[in-house]
């Protein structure tokens, strides 16, 4: 009897083993098999890589190692926008030969990302791309990988560790492109004249009340162009819709509107939708989503909007992460290629961190929105 | 909770119905541990196939890192579900402790004077528990998930979105910070995981061999009964969430150090973490029942296999689901093991009468 009891726990313990071991078997089949195809392919864009750094510093793109292991860390493992990024640092180091493990955590906190830091150093990666979580809680785990000659390169959100470690950052865009280029880009559909009127976030927000300072400078270049108001919906879809509603009943005559918010921008393209009168009127632009705004655009409520490409973003941080490791310096004047980008980039001194600017955003309209989904 | 324990109590009886006389309680435990001793075993193997960095020495070290301070609160709670209770508030008090230091840290403390404050927080966070559960007599879960909200909420208020040390602020002592980056000299332990083992030695020392010890079991086996054999279980219950509050402060202080900064979200969710290792490690949830060496080696399972899957990138959300997978083992084969039980006995005592 005790004998049998004994056998039941000691198959009930074995079972929970299997149980166990089941699921890991599982899980790590899926994954090897992405490192296979990311790492298997030939590397096709090396020789298109090449020219781009002919023009200033042949050196920079045409020394790119082989076979170099970049784990890309994005902010959590399921955002969207950072996937497809996390997919465009995939497509350049198969282009150069190398291969890319993504690892992070599941929250967007630093803590979440640093077993995957851990990982990276465990594995003798030659480069880490990071969206960091925090400015500063991931510095010492990332001193600590650049000690052991893992290069850094930040995206998307960057960190503040000052020379400790010493790394790249990939910025999407610059602050005065985004203001300028969404003001051309309204002046462009109203003729450059009309009333035209900006939907921001928070009043208090760093990054809207830059676009807009620079959106202002840009307005002085269109004489006919008058900004009547500026308005803040708080990136909440219903306050939002308030002050839209309170603006266009105000300025009666508007004819444009800027919204610098993926919040703003779908919640003005919805209400211009079911208010067609309005819609063939009011001009909308600004910064969205392609996947929020594709309905709009394809029933023409919205002509064009913008945004960074995501893709572009990483497929520039994998280049800049490859040449890194193959040794191009980090310092200022130091200049990449960038495959597909056809473009050398230079890195440059911008708000005290060493930067390169991934370019203009990109404009999404009819032509080209299917072909983003994030 | 009264029920509950008879109901339990009762049920523990029933086994000795078939006849053979009853095992004594502790042989249950001791093939638990084997169990886990087996499934530790074939975490270690499938991590030494499955990546080449397993087996390297710093492996060790991180583990180290990543669970030690985790471990360390699993200790107390370990002592409080063995009394029949549960500390779901561990983790925001960790953060309350990590945030109170860089609070004060943030308006020029020293950083020793800044740890004292977040022990005597822990303390008090832990006496609110203890009054609320030991002295009004309120549900333990209920009580503590409230403060889980609370503790978590005040560490909002204070850090609100800084990351200490934030611009302008001195950086952390780096003789402190270096706990999270370097390993004791000449070895690959981390300073957590070292303060853990001393922990558990004398956390095994008074459960197992301390009249202490033994009215905690006493006190989750049958309350009423401890109380009539003169446990002064209201007070052991109070002295275990303060002595459970205190060590969770001592982890968001180490936990704050090895990452040389913090804000106010700090460990959050990592009460899951802590009752899983706890209910792995063979420690009933209806209290009376467990060892620390059980603990023990659950700490270091879910440590290692945590490695394993981050080194061969098994994603986290999928790591979710094996730490979920392995908190339903520890509820399922136990009581499941005594449900078979007695659905045999009822079927063998239909099938054949047993002569009285």
């Amino acid at each position: 009897m005790t004998g049998l009891r004994t056998a039941q726990r000691v198959g009930a313990a074995a079972l929970s083993a299997l149980l166990a071991g089941g699921v890991l078997a599982a899980c790590s089949s899926t994954s090897n098999k992405s490192a296979k195809t990311s790492a298997g392919n030939p590397p096709a864009g090396t020789s298109a890589a090449a020219p781009t750094g002919a023009g200033s510093s042949g050196g920079a793109a045409g020394a790119i190692k082989k076979g170099l292991k970049v784990y890309f860390i994005p902010k959590d493992t399921q955002n969207p926008y950072e996937v497809l990024a996390d997919k465009g640092g995939q497509k350049a180091l198969q282009e150069l030969g190398g291969s890319v493990t993504v690892s992070s955590g599941t929250q967007d906190t630093a803590a979440a990302q640093l077993p995957s830091i851990q990982a990276a150093i465990q594995a003798h990666a030659d480069a880490i791309v990071i969206a960091a979580n925090d400015p500063s809680a991931l510095c010492p785990s990332l001193n600590k990988a650049a000690q052991q000659g893992i290069k850094i390169v930040a995206f998307d959100s960057d960190i503040a560790c000052g020379t400790s470690p010493n790394h790249l950052f990939i910025n999407q865009a610059d602050t005065k492109q985004i203001g300028t280029s969404e003001v051309d880009l309204l002046a462009k559909q109203i003729n450059s004249e009309g009333q035209v009127a900006i939907l921001s976030a928070a009043a208090s927000a760093t990054n809207q009340n830059a676009w807009i300072k620079y959106m202002k400078e840009q307005l002085k270049q269109y004489p006919k162009m008058k900004l009547v108001s500026t308005v803040y919906g708080n990136d909440d879809p219903a306050t939002s819709l308030t002050v839209l509603q309170g603006l266009l009943s105000a300025y009666p005559n508007l004819k444009g509107i800027i919204s610098p918010t993926t919040v703003g921008i779908s919640t003005a393209a919805q209400y211009l939708d079911t208010h067609k009168d309005v819609a063939k009127r009011v001009t909308l632009t600004g910064l969205g989503l392609p996947s929020q705004m594709r309905k709009y655009i394809k029933d023409g409520t919205v002509q064009s909007f913008e945004l960074w490409n995501p893709k572009d973003l990483g497929y520039l941080a994998g280049y800049a992460a490859a040449s890194l490791a193959s040794g191009t310096a980090l310092q200022s004047g130091a200049t990449f290629g960038s495959g597909a980008l056809k473009k050398t980039y230079t890195m440059a001194q911008g708000d005290g961190e060493l930067s390169v600017v991934l370019g203009p955003p990109t404009v999404f309209d009819k032509s080209n929105i299917d072909q983003f989904n994030f | 909770m009264s029920s509950d324990t008879a109901v339990r109590a009762s049920s523990s009886a029933a086994p000795t119905g078939s006849g053979d006389g009853a095992a004594p309680p502790w042989r249950s435990v001791v093939r638990w541990e084997g169990g886990l001793v087996v499934v530790l075993a074939a975490v270690l193997l499938f991590g030494s196939i499955k990546s080449p960095h397993f087996t390297d020495a710093s492996t060790l070290f991180y583990l180290g890192i990543n669970t030690g301070y985790v471990a360390i609160m699993a200790l107390p709670v370990t002592f409080v579900v063995m009394t029949g209770e549960i500390d779901l508030s561990v983790a925001s008090m960790l953060g309350l402790s990590a945030s109170t230091v860089g609070y004060l840290w943030h308006h020029g403390w020293s950083i020793w004077a800044a740890f004292g404050v977040a022990l005597v927080v822990g303390a008090v966070g832990g006496a609110l528990n203890g009054v609320l559960v030991a002295g009004f007599g309120l549900p333990s879960i209920a009580v503590t998930i409230g403060t889980l909200t609370l503790f978590r909420g005040l560490a909002e208020v204070m850090l609100g979105s800084l990351t200490i040390p934030t611009l302008g602020d001195r950086q952390f002592p780096s003789g402190l910070t270096d706990i999270g980056a370097n390993s004791l000299p000449g070895s690959q332990l981390s300073w957590s995981m070292l303060i853990f083992l001393v922990l558990a030695v004398v956390f095994g020392v008074v459960l197992h061999y301390t009249a202490l010890g033994r009215s905690m079991v006493a006190i989750g086996l049958q309350p009423e009964a401890a109380q009539f054999a003169g446990i002064r279980v209201r007070r052991i219950k109070f002295g275990l969430f303060v002595l459970s509050g205190v060590l969770s402060a001592f982890a968001g202080i180490l936990d704050m150090l090895q990452q040389a900064s913090v804000t106010y979200d700090i460990g959050t969710g990592l009460e899951l973490n802590v009752v899983a290792i706890v209910l792995f490690g063979g420690v009933s949830i209806f209290g009376g029942r467990g060892t620390i060496v059980g603990v023990v080696l659950s700490v270091a399972i879910v440590g290692s296999l945590q490695m394993a899957l981050t080194q061969i990138n098994v994603s986290a959300d999928k790591q979710n689901i094996v730490t979920g997978v392995l908190l339903l083992i520890s509820v399922i084969v136990p009581n499941g093991g005594e449900a078979l039980r007695r659905v045999r006995d009822r079927v063998r005592r239909r099938t054949v009468p047993r002569p009285r």
